[in-house]
């Protein structure tokens, strides 16, 4: 049984043994459990995809004469961001995009560019234009504001995203007779094509399926810089069905994390344009598992062949919020380039770059074994698998209209 | 005389027949392929430059379109800004022609160019803009 402490001592003195959510795979396959866990201390697991529900938050510094942008209105690169706090904070949230941007209007709409460019262009050190109108006050008088803003001169640029690292995902189908555009990509009709998006073996959530070792506080690789897990994701949904393996066979755990924008770099946060959906941002994450003891290394092991994921229709099931589930395929199945669906090969696409993670995860490896980065205990443990913690539907209730 | 690129899709039913070979025969067109195989659909795909007299390069494609072979017409080049692109691999069932296909090893997303028929669907949905028109 090995303690962080005791593992950020051999980081400190160089000696710690870091391997990746892959490399531990083959290692458990020749050398077996025991051996593994008493020689390696941390696995290092990544994942990189569009992540929707991210946003940037920064404080612009007081303007002479002062503004108060809440109440007002505000745009950077003509991306609308929100102001309603105290008078130079603003939000920059990945999906917004310009008010003159045609959207939908001729379908499929292209999302050129958006909420989650703009985050790629400042992380990049790139000049974005920020304008601003505001109804003034006695102390703060002035009504207009239109300067150009540096992220070097931001007082805080920090990253937040309030869902993310989904613990396993849906593979996306279409069913009907026509294309249709969602945000798991395009999905031609009648089973022309299987989206999926998940790092599978390499992704956080599915080498510590119970939140032994990953949980508030924990210290991760967020975007090129350093980000802590603030809290559990929003839709968190830790108690559903789960393999034998402990592995849910959906949805589930997820992740909220934080970081200083200003350490981050244009490479692992990238403005994305779905088609037909719309403007969001992918980000890389990677997050260390702590070695404490074998079932740490059992968890870590699982290969692609024993993670499954839920097939879905988004032609109509998953517009209706049908729960209907099609089939169940493994990630092995799914990244051999076709899966086997109602007598059809079908031919698969994954929104998330395995390449990317597994760049991810070696970046942090290096950085781990170079004593560049050290582990955190959790402050707190994320709610687990027997907490009854659920994630709910939208209960609708009509009111009175005056 | 005039001379054009075109792209000639041949259901798998026509793959095994001389139809092309025709076109030099009855029609006297000339060609030059520029890229020829079999697609992961088992459709066949041709890149072919054709010249000849007007008339005859119409009946030529009328031959063709009777045959049941689609034809697209070739005005542009599809290149991939390899600094945008981020290995997903959501083109990989989309690209008509198998131009866009995983490396088993390193899991990056190769884009064979030789294969590319410049059908524009990578250049519409790859989500971050790698895929580029050159005219
Ligand atoms: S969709 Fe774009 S980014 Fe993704 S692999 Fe294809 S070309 Fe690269
Ligand atoms: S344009 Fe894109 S989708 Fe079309 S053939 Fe070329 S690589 Fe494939």
């Amino acid at each position: 049984m090995k303690t962080i402490k005791e593992i950020n001592a051999k980081i400190g003195r160089g000696d710690a043994v870091v391997v990746t959510a892959e490399e531990i795979i083959d290692l458990v396959a020749k050398k077996g459990v025991r051996k593994v866990a008493r020689e390696v201390d941390v696995v290092t697991t990544a994942t990189f995809g569009p992540m929707c529900s991210s946003g940037v938050y920064f404080n612009i510094g007081h303007s002479k004469p002062r503004i108060k942008l809440g109440g007002g209105s505000c745009t950077v690169n003509d991306v609308p961001v929100y102001a309603a706090f105290g008078a130079v904070d603003v939000f920059l949230g990945a999906t917004a995009v310009p008010d003159d941007d045609p959207r939908n209007k001729i379908f499929p709409g292209e999302f050129k560019y958006g909420g989650g460019h703009v985050i790629q262009e400042l992380a990049a050190g790139k000049d974005v234009r920020l304008e601003c109108s505001a109804y003034g006050t006695d102390c703060y008088p002035r009504r207009k504001l239109e300067t150009l803003l540096n992220i070097r001169d931001l007082n805080e640029a920090v990253l937040f995203n309030m869902r993310n690292c989904y613990q396993n995902y849906n593979v996306a189908v279409n069913l009907s007779g026509k294309t249709v555009f969602t945000y798991m990509g395009m999905l031609k009709p009648r089973l022309g094509n299987a989206n999926y998006s998940s790092a599978g073996q390499l992704s956080p959530l599915l080498k510590d399926p119970y939140y032994r070792t990953i949980g508030i506080g924990t210290r991760i690789f967020l975007g090129g810089g350093i980000g802590y897990i603030a809290w559990h994701g929003t839709q968190h949904n830790p108690c559903v069905e789960r393999g034998r393996n402990g592995i849910p066979l959906g949805g589930a755990g997820t992740l909220a994390v934080i970081g200083d924008l200003k350490q981050m770099s244009p490479e692992w946060l990238v403005g994305t344009s779905m088609a037909g959906y719309g403007v969001t941002l992918s980000i890389g994450i990677g997050v260390p598992i702590p070695v404490f003891d074998e079932e740490v290394v059992r968890r870590a092991a699982v290969t692609d062949a024993e993670i499954y994921a839920p097939v879905v229709d988004y032609g109509r099931d998953y517009p209706q919020r049908s729960s209907r589930i099609i089939a169940e395929v493994s990630y092995a199945e799914l990244r051999s380039g076709n899966i086997k669906l109602r007598g059809k090969t079908v031919p698969t696409g994954s929104l998330s770059s395995y390449a990317r993670a597994r760049k991810i995860a070696v970046l942090l490896k290096t950085r781990i074994e170079e004593g560049e980065f050290f582990l955190t205990e959790p402050s707190a443990a994320l709610p687990g698998a027997e907490s009854g913690y659920k994630v709910k539907p939208l209960n609708e209730r009509l009111y009175k209209k005056e | 005389m005039i001379s054009r690129k075109v792209v000639l899709h041949f259901p798998r039913k026509l793959v095994e027949q001389p139809i092309v070979f025709k076109l030099v025969k009855d029609y006297e067109l000339n060609f030059n392929i520029l890229k020829a195989y079999v697609t992961p659909d088992e459709e066949g795909l041709m890149v072919l430059e054709l010249s000849g007299e007007e008339p005859a390069f119409e009946k030529g494609l009328h031959y063709l379109k009777s045959c049941g072979v689609k034809i697209q017409p070739l005005s542009q080049d599809v290149v991939r800004n390899e600094k945008k692109c981020t290995d997903c691999g959501v083109c990989v069932p989309l690209c008509p022609a198998g131009a866009l296909l995983p490396d088993k090893e390193s899991r990056e997303i190769v884009f064979s160019e030789d294969k590319c028929i410049a059908c524009g669907v990578c250049v519409r949905i790859c989500p971050f803009k790698a895929m580029e028109v050159r005219f």
